[in-house]
């Protein structure tokens, strides 16, 4: 098993022929990348004896600016070759030389993407490609924790992080340089490569997926070919939380980059574009685990009305129909979203949604958890949506009243009970002859109300005699 | 069905019954959701009060327009329609139930697709062949090659339920859209098509199973998701079955190995997680061949997940191996793993094994039992976590069978003594409900000596639970030991706590009364326990007051009539007159249940 490139090196035949200093680090690199590559990690041990020498002489400083230019590109290509090697940072005293050895390494190679010029020759970027590819790509281990709760559990940090980062670190310097061509990249920077990126949002170390969102935001910025590829993909693997398993760490930051690119949307939207607001942006409200990312998806959703104030009923809408009903923590979540949407809907958008939207506020006001109750009264601070209420008060003072009416007798929290009383005011002195008709008829609302649930019950007495009196369920025609 | 329309229909019909239908029809567009769902529960009722062609003409249509709802309504509504056949006419007009149900069939949420799916393959059996092909079949076709992944996600379920009953032609384009559909572009739907795999690959020809199922396979199992892949490791069982032995070779195990190496942990995890069912699906050549490496490789994974999974797979993995060379197999091949996970790093992979280790010494018998599995046995009682532990002692029983209790006691009573008192109460109720297997097996004599002490002292422990079963427990020992023994043994240390400064003890007292007499029979309940209960009626504690209550109407059926009339009597009416309410409602309850009003 011995690499034959070392053997080279050791018998010291190419270094007579070399004398220069810089060219014997080539060769030496050279047959150490080759040996590296050809080699199981289980021989690693040959390696580590080799670096040894090599940490003893200072000659091996490798630092590639102390390189004549010409062979710079070379030794780029080498260094990346040799960053290719994965260690397994779960054993933390395995190979600790070489993994001190390729941290220096990756460390030069980023100061030399961020100084030199004229590196990239195209036969750099597939190599740039795999070398980062083999280092950031992998299946994410499994969840410490059976149940990992992002919210209660500290994250477990990527054990290679050391040189994680720095790989990050260099591909962002890379993707960044004013050399890099996106014309050639994209044939290294493909379909296939995106996908994987996209998986490793799932890390669950916040360092990684911060890089990644950058790297992701990066190629969305250089390659347009790629553009509607990430988006379906995206669309994806929400779609796959939201339905299939609730569970995906980066969900945040996708929304983030997202937020940026729904703002250079061209308009009018497509089709497309707008599929995947009511059908994934609008589903994500449901995930148990909103509160992780509602502020960067609240962002987009704004965006999008932003955008085109039309689609505001549907998003409404759709706000109304996964309304939370036994989290109130993601009830206020939806009061504060609701509230951005109100901050910028126009007035004759919000004709057309403020009978279902007000019904469902006075069911908020008239929640027993006060923070909900709180949250949904606060709206009448807002001037804004003062005013649209002002405007179409013969419209929400009817739905609102009746819930205003009880709360402020009977809720139990006393500072809801003062702020009821400021609204309740507020719509007397805009609308005060309805308010007094309102005052008037409450009693009888409620008789009739109540005559109704009563008949109600009766109703569903008498369809009990009904079935009884056909037996139904003798005939064995209605399953027990 | 427009409005008003409902109570012309209970007027025409001059019927007063009908009323309440045309309420309930009303309800449906009833702005509250709860209401709306009642309604909707009630749907059969509806369909069989306006008949079954009004129910065809109006109702369905109506149900198919107001689809618009919400996901909890369309649920109730999904399954109700599963059981409507009879409700539009029998199966002659069963496909009258397909539009509403192929719009479920398409909406976001998973859980009412997969009813309305589940509906429609419930009636596609009540359709006639020609039917299956006018109605369903389309329908499946439309479905298969809808603009949303959720009807193509939808399709996936229904292709193996029409297959079997339709004409060769159309079997032909079944199988085509089976296959678009598992080169789909979306991951859900080629996920949906992977998990209906095993299930579609039953119903084909032979033929077909392997010139388009076994391609379809290797395709998924080597997708780029490894979601998708770890679904092609379940079909590969179904798909295993359906071959004959000569051609798994060729056409699964390439695949199969490969999954079992595969980079992704979820998918190994997947291939132990099926390990028994694949072993029985490949037969027992592959499996010494291919199979029991593989298997050692699983159990050495370098992912816990995957080594736990295995490790649940150890016993069932073992009784599978063919007869003729499983204990050498066992002894070289997989003893030495076992050994290792024994000192496993992670807690969830020696728990696993705990879980299925004891059931090895059934397959290797009582003397390697002893030489091999005993130490792991030991090592794992003393194991640092609670979960190992408790699995080990739970499944105390079947070694018994093997090596009997003497052996077992000699070399794991000083572990389960210590476990007596282990600091997990858990842990020390394992122990407990063990106890009446090991006294029945133990004698008299050696209980006494041996775990007496034990038996009381959990009567005060400071865990209900653990007090609990510790009543429990005694109850089963003198059924097993009798009277005589309880007499003496039992007995007079019970009534002792009686006196106990704390309330919780003397409430012991009182438990153990009850669940004692009736063991114990009429004397000793008379002469021994009923003294100290009545007594206890003076007790401070409310508690405890309440609790006599409950032990004379427990205890009252075995004494006789005198006993009740002279001494139970006048205590609970004693009782009932307390200042605590509590004391009185169970008084009055005891009273009243023994007829001593």
């Amino acid at each position: 098993m011995r690499a034959p490139g070392l053997e080279l090196w050791r018998s010291g035949k190419i270094v007579a022929h070399l004398p220069h200093r810089s060219e014997l680090c080539a060769t030496f690199l050279s047959c150490l990348s080759q040996s590296i590559c050809s080699l199981q990690i289980c021989v690693f041990t040959n390696l580590s004896n080799l670096c040894h020498h090599l940490s003893l002489s200072p000659v091996f400083a490798f630092a590639c600016l102390d390189v004549p230019a010409a062979e710079q590109p070379e030794l780029f290509l080498k260094k990346l070759q040799q960053c290719c090697t994965v260690f397994d940072f779960m054993d933390t005293l395995s190979d600790l030389k070489m993994k001190e050895y390729k941290r220096s390494t990756l460390n030069e190679l980023v100061d030399y993407v961020t100084v030199s010029r004229g590196y990239l020759t195209e036969q750099a970027y597939p190599e740039v490609v795999k070398m980062v590819s083999h280092n950031i790509f992998r299946t994410l281990p499994p969840s410490d924790s059976n149940e990992f709760d992002p919210e209660e559990d500290e994250p477990t940090l990527e054990a290679s992080w050391p040189h994680l980062q720095l790989v990050y670190e260099f591909f962002i310097r890379f993707l960044e340089s004013q050399e890099f061509q996106p014309s050639i990249a994209k044939k290294y920077i493909d379909q296939k490569f995106v996908l994987q990126l996209l998986e490793l949002f799932d890390s669950e170390d916040p360092r990684e997926r911060d890089y990644l969102k950058t790297v992701l935001h990066r190629i969305y910025g250089k390659f347009l070919g790629l553009r509607a590829f990430i988006r379906k993909q995206i669309n994806n693997i929400f779609l796959r939380f939201v339905y299939e398993t609730e569970h995906f760490n980066g969900v945040a930051e996708l929304l983030e980059i997202l937020g940026s690119i729904i703002n250079g949307f061209a308009l009018p939207l497509k089709a497309e574009h707008k599929q995947f607001l009511v059908k994934v942006l609008i589903p994500l409200h449901t995930v148990r685990s909103l509160s992780l990312f509602h502020a960067q998806l609240a962002y987009c959703i704004v965006q999008f009305l932003e955008k085109d104030p039309t689609l505001t009923e549907p998003v409404i809408r759709g706000l109304l129909k996964f309304w939370p009903k036994t989290c109130s923590q993601k009830e206020v979540m939806f009061l504060g979203e609701l509230e951005e949407i109100l901050d910028v809907i126009e007035p004759t958008q919000f004709v057309k949604i403020q009978e279902p939207l007000f019904k469902q506020i006075s069911r908020c006001v008239s929640s027993p958890h006060f923070q909900v109750a709180e949250r949904a009264l606060y709206y009448w601070n807002n001037e804004y949506i003062m005013s649209l209420i002002e405007e179409n008060s013969s419209v929400i003072l009817p739905i609102m009243f009746a819930s205003l009416y009880r709360i402020s007798k009977e809720h139990w929290n006393p500072a809801i009970v003062a702020l009821v009383y400021n609204v309740l005011k507020a719509f007397m002195e805009m609308n005060s002859t309805l308010f007094d008709e309102l005052t008037a008829t409450y009693k009888s609302d409620r008789q009739r109300e109540k005559k109704k649930e009563k008949e109600r019950e009766e109703l569903w007495k008498k369809l009990e005699d009904l079935e009884l009196k056909r037996g139904l369920r003798s005939d064995g025609i209605i399953p027990t | 069905l427009r409005e008003g329309e409902v109570s012309k229909m209970a007027g025409a019909d001059g019927d007063d019954s009908l009323y309440p239908i045309a309420v309930l029809i009303d309800e449906l567009r009833n702005e509250d959701v709860q209401l709306r769902l009642n309604s909707i529960k009630k749907l059969s009722t509806i369909a069989l009060a306006l008949g079954v062609e009004r129910t065809r003409t109006e109702l369905l249509p109506f149900l198919t327009d107001t689809i618009y709802d919400e996901d909890e309504v369309l649920l109730a509504l999904a399954e109700q329609l599963g059981n409507f056949t009879m409700l539009v006419g029998g199966p002659e007009y069963v496909h009258c139930l397909l539009p509403p149900l192929e719009s479920l069939a398409t909406v976001e949420e998973t859980v009412v697709r997969d009813k309305a799916v589940e509906s429609l393959r419930k009636i596609s059996q009540e359709h006639s062949p020609v039917d299956l092909e006018v109605h369903f079949e389309p329908l499946v076709k439309r479905l298969a090659s809808g603009d949303w992944f959720t009807s193509r996600t939808s399709a996936c379920g229904l292709f193996s339920v029409c297959y079997p009953r339709v004409s060769s032609t159309v079997k032909a384009e079944i199988r085509q859209h089976f296959r678009t559909l598992c080169s789909d572009d979306t991951p859900m739907v080629r996920r949906a098509a992977a998990s209906k795999l095993g299930e579609f690959a039953k119903v084909l020809e032979l033929e077909y199973v392997k010139s388009d199922i076994i391609s379809l396979f290797t395709a998924l199992a080597s997708d780029e998701q490894d979601s998708v892949r770890l679904l092609a490791v379940e079909a590969c069982v179904s798909i295993a079955t359906l071959l004959p032995q000569e051609d798994l070779e060729t056409l699964v195990m390439p695949t199969l190995r490969q999954a079992a190496e595969d980079k992704s942990w979820r998918v190994r995890y997947m291939v132990a997680d099926k390990f028994s069912e694949l072993q029985k699906a490949v037969g027992p050549e592959i499996t010494k061949n291919d199979l029991v490496p593989a298997f050692q490789n699983l159990l050495k994974d370098c992912e816990a997940e995957v080594r736990a999974a295995a490790a649940n797979k150890v016993k069932e993995f073992c009784e599978n191996l063919p007869e003729d060379n499983r204990e050498q197999i066992i002894m070289t091949h997989i003893l030495p793993c076992v050994k290792e996970l024994v000192s496993d790093t992670n807690q969830h992979v020696k728990s696993a094994l705990a879980s299925v280790i004891m059931g090895l010494s059934t397959i290797l018998g009582k003397d390697n039992t002893i030489e091999h599995l005993l130490p792991l046995f030991l090592a794992q009682l003393k194991d640092e976590c609670p979960e190992v532990r408790l699995n080990i002692i739970s499944n105390l029983d079947c070694v018994n069978e093997v090596i009997g209790i003497r052996q077992l006691s000699q070399s794991l009573l000083p572990a389960i003594v210590e476990l007596a008192e282990d600091a997990k109460w858990r842990v020390r109720l394992a122990i407990i409900e063990y106890m009446p297997l090991l006294a029945g097996q133990l004698g008299v004599e050696f209980f006494d000596e041996k775990l007496n002490t034990l038996c009381m002292a959990w009567l005060i422990d400071h865990v209900y639970a653990i007090r609990e079963a510790a009543t429990c427990n005694l109850m089963k020992l003198v059924e097993k030991f009798g009277a005589e023994w309880a007499q003496n043994t039992i007995v007079p240390k019970v009534l002792g706590m009686a006196n106990d400064p704390n309330y919780l003890h003397r409430m012991t007292t009182l438990f153990c009364i009850n669940a004692l007499s009736k063991a114990c029979g009429q004397e000793i309940t008379t002469k021994q326990m009923l003294p100290v209960v009545l007594k206890m009626s003076n007790d401070q504690v409310a508690n405890v007051r309440f609790n006599v209550a409950k032990s004379l109407q427990k205890i009252g059926p075995i004494l006789d009539s005198n006993a009740l009339q002279t001494e139970v009597k006048p205590v609970l009416e004693k009782l009932a007159s307390d200042t605590d309410m509590d004391v009185k409602y169970f008084a009055q309850e005891a009273i009243s249940v023994l007829a001593l009003a």
